[in-house]
C-alpha cells in the first residue's frame, strides 16, 4: 500500500472488495437473485419508458395487478378447466403410455416390429394435425385432453419400453430358475426395474401433456384461457395477459416439480 | 430364455409386421370412407387426399408458404444459435457463473415457452417476427445449457496439461476446448432445431398470416378436408426431411 490514499474511509479499499468477492462466491444462490432482480428492473425500465402501454406492462403493475386477473369474471374457472384438462390428459397418458409400452417392451417381436412405428410417429410433428382434433372432438375441453394425451403419451411408453427391455438377463433367469410363474417375474423382477425410468418419462410426459394442452387451447378455445390470452390480446390489456401468463406458467412449474420430486422418491430404492 | 431364432428370419418377419400393419392401416381407411359410414367431411378417403397432394405439388403453389416457414425457421434457428453459443461460452468460462447460471436456464426452461405466443404476437403482429421470437426462444435453451455443459465440463486434465505444455490461450480454445466441447453443442443445437421448428409450426397454426401451419387451418376452417391432409401429409414430410437432415449432420458433426 506504497500509494495509499489520504482519506479515511478509502483507506481499506481492497479488503472489503475483496471481502464482498468472498461472500458472493460463496453464495451464487444471492447473485443469480441478483440476476433475476436486474432483468426484471430492465424489463421495468423498458415498459415504462420505451414500449408503449399498450403493448408492455411493467412487471411492478402486472404482479400487482395479479388479483385484478383473478377477479375478472371467468377466469378462475378457466384456470379450473385448464388444469383439469391437464390431468385427465396426464392421467390417460400414463395409462396408454405403460399398455402401449408393456405390449410392445415385453416381447422381442412386438419390439422389434412395433418400435421402429413408434420411434416414426413420435417424430411426427403433431401441431400440424392439431385442426383435426379440433374437428373430431369439438372446441371443448375434449380436443384439449386429446392433444394432451398423444403429445404425453409417446414418453411414457418410450421410457416403459427402455425400462423392461433394460433388465439384465441374469435377473430373468435367476427368477426363472427358482420357479417364478409369468406374474411373479413381472410383478417382482420388472416392475420394480422399470420404477426409475417410468418417473423420468413421466416428467417429459408432464412437459408434452403441458405443452399439448396449451397448443390446444391457444388454438381455438370457448372457455378455457385461451380464451382469455386471445382476448387481452385483441383488446390490447398487456397487464392482465401477462398475469395470465404468469399464473399459468407457476401452474406449470408446480406440476414439474411434483412430478421431479415424485421422480427422486420412487427411484430411491436403487441407491439403497 | 430360449435361444434366440435365426436373427435374419426374426428381421424379415418384422418387416413384414410393419408393411402389413401400413396396409391395413391405409385399407382400414379406405374401407371406412368407401363405406359411408363415416362422413366425408370429416375423412376424405386416401384418393381424393393422394389426388390434391399431386394437384398441390403439380401447381407449384405450396412454394410460398414453404418459404415463408423455412425463412421462419432459418432467422429464429440462427438468432437463438448466435446467441446461445456466445452467451453459453461466456458463462462457461467461470464455475461462479455456471453455478449463477446453469439453474436459472434451466428454471425458465421449465415453463413451457408457447406461453409467450400471446405476447409475442402483441408485441410483434401476426406476421413473421412473432415467429422469429418465439423460435428463437424455444431454442435458446436447448443451445445454451448444451454450449455450458460442452466448455464447462471439459476434463480438467486436458486443460492442465496443455497448459504445462505452454498451449496459448488461442491454441487451447481451438485444440483443448472446441473439440472437448463440439459434439454437445451439436447435440444442442439438433435439440434447438427440432423444438424451433415445431414452435414455428404451432404459432403458424395459432396465429398467423402465412406458412405452412396456417394453410392447414386456412383449409380446416374451409372444410376443404382432403386438400387440408395433403397440406398436413406435405409439413409431415418437410419436418421429417428436416429431422433426418439435422440427425445425420450431427453423428457426422460428433465423428
Amino acid at each position: 500500500m506504497a500509494h495509499a490514499p489520504a482519506i479515511e474511509g478509502a483507506a481499506d479499499p481492497r479488503p472489503l472488495r475483496q471481502r464482498v468477492q468472498a461472500f458472493m462466491l460463496a453464495r451464487p444462490g444471492l447473485a443469480r437473485l441478483a440476476v433475476v432482480v436486474l432483468l426484471f428492473g430492465i424489463w421495468e425500465i423498458a415498459a415504462r419508458f420505451y414500449v408503449d402501454r399498450m403493448f408492455l406492462s411493467p412487471p411492478s403493475i402486472v404482479f400487482s395487478g395479479l388479483y385484478l386477473v383473478l377477479q375478472t369474471p371467468g377466469i378462475p374457472a378457466a384456470l379450473r378447466i385448464t388444469f383439469f384438462e391437464l390431468s385427465i390428459a396426464f392421467v390417460l397418458a400414463i395409462a396408454i403410455g405403460v399398455a402401449a409400452g408393456l405390449t410392445v417392451g415385453l416381447s422381442r417381436f412386438a419390439h422389434k416390429s412395433f418400435m421402429p412405428i413408434v420411434l416414426l410417429l413420435y417424430g411426427t410433428p403433431q401441431i400440424t394435425i392439431l385442426p383435426l382434433f379440433v374437428l373430431y372432438f369439438g372446441i371443448g375441453p375434449a380436443s384439449k385432453i386429446a392433444f394432451g394425451v398423444t403429445h404425453g403419451m409417446f414418453p411414457i411408453m418410450l421410457a416403459v419400453i427402455a425400462g423392461v427391455q433394460n433388465i439384465k438377463p441374469i435377473l430373468l433367469i435367476s427368477a426363472r430358475s427358482m420357479g417364478a410363474n409369468r406374474w411373479q417375474i413381472f410383478r417382482w423382477v420388472i416392475f420394480p426395474h422399470m420404477i426409475p425410468s417410468f418417473f423420468a418419462g413421466m416428467r417429459l410426459a408432464m412437459t408434452g401433456v403441458l405443452l399439448g394442452v396449451l397448443l390446444a387451447e391457444l388454438y381455438v378455445s370457448t372457455a378455457g384461457i385461451g380464451y382469455f390470452t386471445t382476448l387481452f390480446t385483441q383488446s390490447f390489456d398487456p397487464t392482465k395477459l401477462l398475469g395470465l401468463i404468469s399464473l399459468l406458467a407457476a401452474m406449470a412449474i408446480v406440476l414439474n416439480e411434483l412430478v421431479r420430486r415424485a421422480e427422486i422418491r420412487f427411484s430411491r430404492w436403487r441407491s439403497s | 430364455m430360449r435361444p434366440r431364432a435365426d436373427p435374419d428370419k426374426n428381421r424379415w418377419a418384422s418387416r413384414a409386421v410393419q408393411a402389413l400393419f401400413l396396409i391395413a392401416l391405409i385399407s382400414f381407411w379406405y374401407f371406412l370412407t368407401a363405406s359411408g359410414r363415416v362422413s366425408k367431411i370429416l375423412l376424405p378417403g386416401p384418393g381424393p387426399v393422394l389426388y390434391e397432394l399431386t394437384d398441390v405439388l403439380e401447381t407449384g403453389e405450396f412454394v410460398s408458404d414453404l418459404l415463408i416457414t423455412l425463412t421462419e425457421l432459418a432467422v429464429a434457428f440462427t438468432i437463438s444459435t448466435v446467441s446461445g453459443i456466445v452467451i453459453g461460452y461466456l458463462i462457461s468460462r467461470s464455475p461462479y457463473l455456471i453455478k449463477v447460471f446453469e439453474p436459472l436456464l434451466a428454471g425458465v426452461y421449465a415453463i413451457p415457452i408457447i406461453l409467450f405466443l400471446p405476447l409475442y404476437v402483441l408485441l410483434f403482429g401476426l406476421g413473421m417476427p412473432s415467429k422469429f421470437a418465439l423460435g428463437a426462444t424455444i431454442s435458446f435453451f436447448p443451445i445454451a445449457m448444451n454450449t455450458i455443459a460442452g466448455f464447462g465440463h471439459v476434463d480438467k486434465v486436458f486443460i492442465t496439461s496443455a497448459r504445462s505444455m505452454g498451449a496459448s490461450n488461442f491454441q487451447m480454445f481451438r485444440y483443448v476446448l472446441l473439440p472437448a466441447a463440439f459434439p454437445v453443442i451439436v447435440t444442442g443445437l439438433r435439440m434447438g432445431f427440432t423444438v424451433a421448428l415445431l414452435a414455428i409450426l404451432g404459432s403458424e397454426t395459432i396465429a398467423s398470416l402465412a406458412g405452412l401451419g396456417h394453410q392447414i387451418v386456412h383449409f380446416s376452417e374451409s372444410m376443404d378436408m382432403a386438400r387440408m391432409f395433403a397440406y398436413i401429409t406435405f409439413a409431415v414430410a418437410i419436418a421429417a426431411f428436416l429431422n433426418a437432415v439435422v440427425s445425420t449432420l450431427e453423428t457426422k458433426g460428433k465423428s
